[in-house]
C-alpha cells in the first residue's frame, strides 16, 4: 500500500496541517509520499522530506501550480494516482478545493474531514456540525480522503530523510487565473495550531474592542478567533471564523468572550481541552460546554484578566 | 444566460439533531426541514444577477424524495423562475449528485451553476468541485464576492489565510460562502405565485445516472459528551483555576 499526500503550502512554507495528515496516513499504514505542487517551492520540498515517516517527496514545479489552482493540480494528481491506495490532503481550504475535483476525475467518492482511522478503508467523520459521528467504509479502488488536522497529532517535522524526485507539472487548463490575495498578517500563532485561542463574538460590539482580546492573547501567546456574527459584522476578517463552516480548532485552552455558543460555533471548538466562557447571560448555551464559566460583563472582565495574568 | 441553482433539503439549522437509538443514522421523523442555508445564499445571488440584467432565467434543482419539491417551491417563492425535481429514493452522495447535475447542465446549458459550499447535514463540501471536474469547467469555491466581466467571473474566495481573488472562465461552477449576501424572505404573494411556476419532475433513472452509494455508513453515534464544568465567581478565581487546576496557562 502507498499513500500520496498533497502538501499544503504557500511556496515558501509547509502548512502545519500537512504534519497531522502524515500521522493519519501512518495510522492507515504503508509507504507515505508527499506531493509538493507549486512554483519555486524547493524549501517546502526540503521541509516535507524531513517529516518523520515520509519516504518520498515528489515535486511538481511550474508557474501554473503557483497558487493552488484546482483545475491544474487535480489533473496532475489524477495522472499520478495509479499505484496509490489513498490520496490524502489536510481539510484546509486548499485541500477542500482540490481533492473533490481529484475524486470526481477518478470517479470515486471522497471521504471528507476524517477524525479517526479505524482501518485502511474505514474512517470516522463528523456530520451535522459534529452533533453526530459517522463511521464510513469506502470500497473505492483508491480512497480520496481529507483529514481534520485537530484530530491527529502532528508528525515530527524533523527526523525523516525522504528522497526528492521531480515530476512533470502538467499543462495549464486555461480555466482559472490567480489575481491577488489579501492575507491577514499577524505575529500571533496560527489559529488552527495555536495552543491557546481567545475568540470574540457579537458581544464585543465593535472591531476596535478586539484590541482587548489581543492584549490578553499577547500575554498568553494565543491566537485570536471569532464567531460568525463577529465576522459578519465586520469586526474582524473572515479567516478568524471558528465553527462548522469556518476553522476547526482544538487548543489546550479556548476562551470564548461574548459568544452565545450556537451549534455552528461549538462545532469548531468543542474538542478543545479546556474551555472558558465569559458571557453576561448566565443562560447562554456556551456555559454548557465550558469547564470554567464566568458570568460577567466582558468589558470589565477582559481588562481585569489581562492585568491578573502578570 | 441561465443560472442553475441546486438546492438541498436538510434538517433546519436551528434543530438539535438526535442520533437514532439503533445507531443507524439521525432522527428525521417529525423534524423541521429547510433549504440548506448556503443554497439560500446561492438562490439570492442568482436572483440579484438576474435583477441586475446579468441573467435571464434562474432554475432551481433538487435531488431527493418528493418532499424536496417544497424546497424547490421555496426557491421559486424567493423568485426563481422554474424548478426541476429529480426523484431519488435514498440519500444521494455528492458524486452522484454531481453526475445528475451534469445531465441537467447538458439539457439547460446554464452559464453559471451556483452551488452551496457545504450541505449542513453531510458536511461534505464536495458537490460543486465534483460537478466542475466532470464538466471540465472552472470552479470558484467558497466565494464571498462575484462580478461578471464578459465571459469571465471575477470571484473573491474565503481561504484560510484571508481572501483570494481569481478570474474563472465561464461557464463555471461557483460555490457560495456565508458572506456573499443576505438572502431575502419570500413574501406571501410570492409564495402564492410560486405555486403556479413550472416544476418538472423526473427520476434519477430517466437521466441514466447510477446513484448507488459508494460509501457505507456502518454506524452513527453521539460525539463524546463534555463533562459538566463549573461557574467561577470572579476573574481572580478563573486565573487561579487555569494556573493551578487545569494548568493551561
Ligand atoms: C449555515 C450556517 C453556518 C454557520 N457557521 C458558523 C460558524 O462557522 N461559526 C460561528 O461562530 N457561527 C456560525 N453560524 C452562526 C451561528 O448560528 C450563530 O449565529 C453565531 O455563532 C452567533 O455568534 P455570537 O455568539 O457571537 O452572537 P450572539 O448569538 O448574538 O451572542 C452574543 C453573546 O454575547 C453576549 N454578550 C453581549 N454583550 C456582552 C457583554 N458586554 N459582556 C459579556 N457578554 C456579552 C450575549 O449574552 C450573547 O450570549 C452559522 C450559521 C449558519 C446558518
Ligand atoms: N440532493 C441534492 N439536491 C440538490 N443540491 C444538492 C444536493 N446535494 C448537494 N447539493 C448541492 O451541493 C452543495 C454542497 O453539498 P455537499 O457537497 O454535500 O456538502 C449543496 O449546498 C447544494 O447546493
Amino acid at each position: 500500500m502507498s499513500i500520496l499526500i498533497l502538501a499544503d503550502h504557500d511556496n515558501g512554507q509547509l502548512a502545519a496541517a500537512t504534519l497531522n495528515t502524515v500521522t493519519a496516513a501512518t495510522e492507515i499504514g504503508g509507504d507515505i509520499h508527499v506531493l509538493v505542487a507549486g512554483d519555486a517551492s524547493g524549501e517546502v520540498a526540503k521541509a516535507a522530506a524531513a517529516i518523520a515517516g515520509v519516504s518520498k517527496v515528489l515535486t511538481a514545479d511550474a508557474g501554473t501550480l503557483s497558487h493552488g489552482i484546482a483545475e491544474n493540480i487535480a489533473p496532475l494528481i489524477q495522472s499520478m494516482a495509479a499505484g496509490y491506495s489513498h490520496l490524502m490532503a489536510p481539510a484546509t481550504t486548499t485541500g477542500k478545493n482540490i481533492m473533490p475535483r481529484v475524486a470526481a476525475l477518478l470517479d470515486v467518492m471522497q471521504v471528507s474531514d476524517i477524525i479517526k482511522v479505524e482501518s485502511a478503508d474505514t474512517f470516522q467523520r463528523p456530520i451535522y456540525a459534529g452533533n453526530a459521528i459517522a463511521t464510513v467504509t469506502s470500497n473505492e479502488s483508491v480512497k480520496v480522503v481529507t483529514v481534520r488536522s485537530t484530530a491527529f497529532e502532528a508528525a515530527a517535522a524533523q527526523g525523516g530523510s525522504a528522497s526528492i524526485e521531480a515530476v512533470d507539472g502538467g499543462a495549464d487548463s486555461g480555466l482559472s487565473s490567480y489575481v491577488k490575495s489579501e492575507l491577514s498578517s499577524s505575529e500571533r500563532p496560527e489559529l488552527t495550531s495555536a495552543p491557546i485561542v481567545i475568540s470574540g463574538g457579537r458581544g464585543m460590539q465593535d472591531g476596535s474592542n478586539f484590541a482587548m482580546l489581543e492584549k490578553v492573547a499577547d500575554k498568553l501567546g494565543a491566537a485570536v478567533g471569532a464567531s460568525r456574527a463577529a465576522v459578519d459584522a465586520g469586526f474582524v476578517p473572515n479567516d478568524y471564523q471558528v465553527g462548522q463552516t469556518g476553522k476547526v480548532v482544538a487548543p489546550d485552552l479556548y476562551v470564548a468572550v461574548g459568544i452565545s455558543g450556537a451549534i455552528q460555533h461549538l462545532a469548531g471548538m468543542k474538542d478543545s481541552k479546556v474551555i472558558v466562557a465569559i458571557n453576561k447571560d448566565e443562560e447562554a448555551p456556551i456555559f454548557q460546554v465550558a469547564d470554567f464559566g464566568l458570568v460577567a460583563d466582558l468589558f470589565e472582565a477582559v481588562p481585569e484578566l489581562e492585568i491578573k495574568l502578570d | 444566460m441561465k443560472v442553475l441553482v441546486p438546492v438541498k433539503r436538510v434538517i433546519d439549522y436551528n434543530v438539535k439533531v438526535r442520533v437514532k437509538a439503533d445507531n443507524s443514522g439521525v432522527e428525521l421523523a417529525n423534524v423541521k426541514m429547510a433549504m440548506n442555508p448556503f443554497d439560500e445564499i446561492a438562490v439570492e445571488e442568482a436572483l440579484r444577477l438576474k435583477e441586475a440584467g446579468g441573467a435571464d432565467e434562474v432554475v432551481a434543482v433538487s435531488i431527493g424524495p418528493t418532499q424536496n419539491q417544497e424546497t424547490i417551491r421555496t426557491a421559486l417563492a424567493m423568485g426563481a423562475d422554474r424548478g426541476i425535481h429529480i426523484e431519488a429514493p435514498h440519500e444521494v452522495e455528492p458524486l452522484a449528485v454531481a453526475k445528475l447535475l451534469k445531465e441537467v447542465v447538458a439539457r439547460e446549458e446554464p452559464g453559471l451553476v451556483f452551488v452551496g459550499k457545504q450541505a449542513i447535514d453531510d458536511d461534505c463540501n464536495q458537490t460543486g468541485q465534483m460537478l466542475a471536474a466532470i464538466l471540465g469547467w472552472a470552479q470558484g469555491t467558497f466565494v464571498s464576492g462575484i462580478e461578471i466581466r464578459g465571459d469571465t467571473a471575477a470571484v473573491v474566495r474565503e481561504v484560510d489565510g484571508g481572501l483570494e481573488h481569481l478570474e474563472v472562465k465561464m461557464p463555471a461552477v461557483v460555490t457560495v460562502d456565508l458572506r456573499l449576501n443576505e438572502p431575502r424572505y419570500a413574501s406571501l404573494p410570492n409564495i402564492m405565485k410560486a405555486k403556479k411556476k413550472p416544476l418538472d419532475s423526473m427520476s434519477a433513472g430517466d437521466l441514466g445516472v447510477d446513484i448507488a452509494p459508494r460509501l457505507t455508513i456502518t454506524r452513527v453515534e453521539e460525539p463524546p459528551a463534555r463533562e459538566a464544568g463549573i461557574k467561577v465567581s470572579d476573574v481572580g478565581e478563573l486565573v487561579d483555576k487555569l494556573k493551578n487546576e487545569a494548568k493551561v496557562i
